[in-house]
């Protein structure tokens, strides 16, 4: 009998510290009315707030609905999460250039989708200055999902589902572009990830490997200074010295300026969950983070203007190396890649 | 005695709610509407789409088929030269008749001499996210890739065009140095307007003042504006496209 209580009591224990520790973790919650974000330890004020776009469980609902949709291709065959896939940290796993409509090839690697209420500037170009606005982007592009944002109103305003999510999110029936992209930005603006192992160290509840640990010395030393932590990326657009690819000619930031100054220069990707976005670079050209680090360990091979500050990186010897990306596999965040809260709700 | 004074206080009370109730009468501000009327004009006569052909100040002959324009950011400007804000964003288009009366309620009272509004969109609704009504992306006045509006679109056919079908197609925005193509108009009233009646105004765009003031536009070198270069310059242009009539 006593030995059945205390199996209880153990229970009940195991129970009360999984809420406790699984609470930690959130940074908003879907059943809590009002919903609210709190940022992650240290993480710095975000450049989007939704100050203009009240967090509400329902929107971020019908966010999640139109994410997972491919009502917003002109052929109904893709959605967002076609491309951008959550066990990617919302990147496409194994594909290096982005796949539209019809089979269609695009020019660039699709971006992991993380913590991009702190981004100042959208896509690889960072053509792009709001969060709410980004989704038209692929929406229009002809190689993405050829739709007109006026057509995918009609099509939502015929559909009796979204004619009733949108009932619930708004409290009226009215559906048009500015609560589209504002229910999208709710879904996108929470797809927060800030409980790796790194982060868990840094909240002295883990310890790094000796090996991690002397990534993360390198890692301080030579890499720190485009991706610095908690966001692992400083927002800014810089030339990484890859040797132009004569076939896409992207020009990168000066197809947006058209300044000679700003030509091959792209959006510092943020290193969190890197494990998981492989392929990288713009262009997706490299399959692995040693082929990565084997770019910025030979100078001498880089595209002339390219971004001095990797020569602080010098030459590091193969086990550097290596520690290097053991460190960078601590950035992967289980919690973010498995959050039910981002998964496709038709798979559920 | 006692009933006299009670008499006379309530006679004076009732005095004195009158004489505040006409105070109130004459400070009560009125509210008064501005109503612009856009016309748009070639020369001296009115603009048709398509259908007839004009000729620029190089005598370069052309059709106009789609004039379209964002105008925002409305003052008044009174008698202490103080600038009076209203707001507002329209976008007008010739193809919509309807998108060329504006109103605007509930003026401030005030004596005003004139009035300004920009050509565009200002820098802070450039960037503020997603946006309805006239800021509505689906206006087809937005750029996704190279995030801002379109604060103006001028399209039709040249004979003079390098482009291909003989089209030429003016699209201008930015909102940011170097290519920042917000142009703020200042128009004065030919005589004072009292906000005591509503303000009618007949606001006049020349076509043809697009391509010869300030400088002469050569279609030929102009046919496709759409981007970085030579924003400025149509923008410019447009600077000096309006006048009240």
């Amino acid at each position: 009998m006593s030995n059945k209580s205390s199996y209880l009591f153990i229970l009940f224990a195991v129970l009360i510290a999984f809420v406790v520790f699984s609470s930690e973790k959130e940074y908003f919650s879907l059943l809590r009315e009002p919903m609210k974000l709190s940022l992650p330890k240290g993480f710095p004020t975000p450049a989007y707030n939704f100050q203009k776009n009240k967090l509400n469980a329902k929107v971020f609902n019908l966010g999640r609905q139109l994410f997972y949709d491919p009502i917003l291709s002109a052929d109904g065959s893709i959605s967002c999460g076609s491309c951008h896939q959550q066990i990617a940290a919302f990147a496409h796993i194994d594909h290096a250039l982005s796949h539209g409509i019809y089979g269609k090839i695009g020019k660039r690697n699709v971006p992991a989708l993380q913590n991009l209420i702190w981004n100042t500037s959208y896509m690889w170009d960072g053509g792009v200055n709001n969060l709410e606005v980004q989704p038209i982007n692929p929406i229009t592009n002809p190689i993405e999902m050829n739709e007109s944002l006026a057509h995918v109103v009609q099509k939502l305003n015929a559909s009796v589902k979204y004619k009733t999510l949108f009932f619930k999110a708004y409290n009226d029936s009215l559906i048009n572009s500015e609560r589209l992209l504002k229910a999208l930005a709710q879904f996108t603006g929470l797809l927060i990830s800030a409980d790796a192992k790194y982060d868990r160290v840094m909240a002295k509840a883990d310890t790094f490997t000796t090996q991690e640990q002397q990534g993360f010395q390198l890692y301080k030393v030579k890499c720190a200074n485009c991706h610095p932590a908690p966001l692992f990326t400083d927002n800014s657009m810089r030339n990484n010295g890859l040797p132009i690819d004569t076939a896409l000619h992207d020009d990168g930031r000066a197809t947006i300026t058209h300044q000679s100054g700003d030509k091959n220069k792209f959006r510092v990707p943020s290193l969190r969950n890197c494990e998981m976005t492989y392929p990288y670079m713009h262009d997706g050209r490299f399959r692995k983070l040693k082929e990565v680090i084997a770019h910025y360990n030979n100078q001498s091979k880089m595209e002339r203007n390219y971004d001095r500050s990797i020569n602080k990186i010098g030459t590091l010897t193969a086990e550097e190396q290596q520690a290097l990306v053991l460190f960078l596999k601590t950035l992967t965040d289980k919690t973010f890649l498995y959050d039910r809260r981002f998964a496709d709700p038709n798979n559920q | 005695m006692h009933r006299f004074l009670k008499l006379s206080a309530f006679t004076g009370a009732i005095g004195l709610l009158v004489v505040f109730y006409s105070f109130y009468l004459i400070k009560r501000p009125i509210r008064s509407n501005l109503r612009i009327n856009i016309i748009h004009l070639v020369g001296n006569r009115e603009l048709k789409l398509d259908s007839v052909t004009y000729h620029n100040g190089l005598n370069q002959a052309y059709t106009v088929s789609k004039f379209k324009y964002y105008l925002s950011n409305f003052e008044l400007i009174n008698s202490n030269h103080q600038a009076i804000p209203l707001g507002e964003y329209f976008l007008i288009d010739e193809e919509d008749p309807a998108s060329k009366k504006i109103a605007i309620k509930n003026l401030p009272s005030g004596v005003y001499t004139g009035i300004s509004f920009l050509i565009g969109v200002d820098s802070l609704h450039n960037c503020s996210g997603a946006q309805s009504g006239a800021l509505d992306p689906i206006n087809g006045m937005f750029w996704a890739w190279h995030t801002g509006y379109i604060f103006f679109k001028l399209e039709g056919k040249s004979t003079a065009s390098k482009q291909a079908g003989g089209n030429f197609e003016w699209h201008i925005g930015g909102y940011q140095e170097p290519v920042n193509c917000i142009r703020k108009v200042n128009l004065n009233f030919k005589q004072k307007k009292s906000s005591s009646l509503d303000i009618d105004l007949d606001l006049v765009a020349d076509i043809n003042n697009l391509f010869t003031n300030p400088k002469v536009i050569d279609l030929a070198n102009f046919s496709s504006v759409t981007g970085v270069e030579k924003a400025t310059t149509i923008a410019d242009q447009y600077s000096q496209l309006f006048y009240l009539r």
